[in-house]
């Protein structure tokens, strides 16, 4: 085809991997589309499991501001984050061909922090959405012992409840974030090999920057599903 | 603890020093100018298509107007993502045309499970 063994296999295994995420969001767009919406003024809504909720009204947190509302502020960081940080990796590959070692080193060094930035983010958002706002939403739920439905105060999420909406929207929240995050956390420590093998010359005695540019794909793969979970998940 | 971090140290540093003996004389390039301004400047516009996107998701109300507008701006971002940055776009036309082709399957499955999902309400 034109292309190296290496490159080609990294490409399908991409391909591969963007049905995965292709099947969990478009999961989401299902039950999303088989829950009723919240109908009033985006002003008026409250958390209630009886509708979907607004994104924005859910992400709206961001470290150090407790009490402020800032709509997808914390989420539009993290994506300039991971935008910086594929900019980094191209950089990288861009020094790879031009056999130049030490601007190799200081891009995937770059990249290395953006990615670790980034997990810092996801981790930091995913403590504020298990932990809850500072007021609870009220929630029936079915009791085993009595048979009777008791109204229960519920903070925060996880896979039994969700104080933001139907459980299903926090299912989705850990099953694609955390997909993603997974990504990135395999990303950063190919890359971290990557800046290993440069530093110690590996690629400098093989003659070619080969396997920068095929992390470098798998890089940018996990920054173009961003994109689309940014999009689907948090912006639509 | 702190002897195995100095025993790692002392092994990084010798590899340090060992590749300064034995290496290979390679020529290095001066950098491309012109390609790294390009790049930069596909980082501009994902930056700037990302912020239209801020703008419009508080200042449009809900609805599939705004949805369109997404899908359409996002298709965007990873039509540079894919094409500049994964460089899918200057590859032979054999592979650029193998990984788009069965990208339509997504589109045809995003197209049947969302309309199945508006069928079937769950109250």
């Amino acid at each position: 085809m034109g292309a190296s063994y290496g490159k080609l296999m990294m490409w399908f295994f991409l391909l591969s991997d963007a049905f995965t995420f292709s099947g969990l969001l478009i999961t989401y767009g299902l039950v999303r589309a088989s829950h009723p919406i919240f109908e009033g003024l985006p002003a008026d809504f409250i958390f209630s499991t009886e509708y979907w909720p607004i994104p924005e009204k859910v992400f709206e947190a961001v470290p150090f501001l407790h009490g402020y509302s800032l709509p997808l502020v914390f989420v539009g960081i993290m994506t300039f984050i991971l935008i910086m940080s594929s900019v980094t990796m191209v950089l990288a590959v861009e020094a790879g061909h031009r056999m130049d070692r030490k601007a190799v080193e200081k891009w995937m060094l770059w990249t290395l922090v953006g990615g670790i930035a980034f997990l810092s983010c996801q981790a930091w958002e995913w403590t504020h959405f298990i932990v809850g706002t500072d007021t609870a939403t009220m929630k029936d739920v079915f009791n085993l012992k009595t048979g009777i439905w008791d109204q229960v105060k519920v903070t925060g999420a996880n896979l039994h409840v969700n104080q933001y909406g139907p459980q299903p929207f926090a299912d989705f929240f850990f099953f694609i974030t955390g997909f993603h995050g997974f990504h990135v956390f395999s990303g950063v420590m190919f890359n971290f090999l990557i800046y290993y093998n440069t530093v110690t010359g590996v690629y400098e005695r093989r003659g070619h920057y080969e396997m920068v540019e095929k992390v470098g794909l798998y890089w940018h793969f996990v920054d173009l599903v961003w994109v689309f979970v940014f999009t689907f998940f948090y912006l639509v | 603890m702190g002897i195995c971090i100095h025993i790692l140290l002392s092994r990084i540093t010798t590899i340090f020093m060992a590749h300064h003996s034995n290496e290979p004389q390679v020529t290095v390039l001066p950098p491309d100018k012109e390609k790294i301004k390009k790049l930069w400047t596909v980082a501009g516009i994902l930056g700037a298509v990302t912020a239209v996107e801020f703008v419009i998701a508080f200042t449009m109300s809900h609805g599939p107007a705004k949805t369109a507008i997404f899908v359409i701006l996002t298709i965007v971002k990873a039509g540079y993502i894919v094409g500049e940055f994964m460089h899918l776009r200057y590859e032979v036309k054999v592979l650029f045309w193998a990984i788009l082709i069965p990208t339509l399957f997504i589109i045809w499955m995003l197209v049947a499970f969302v309309y199945e999902g508006m069928q079937m309400p769950v109250f």
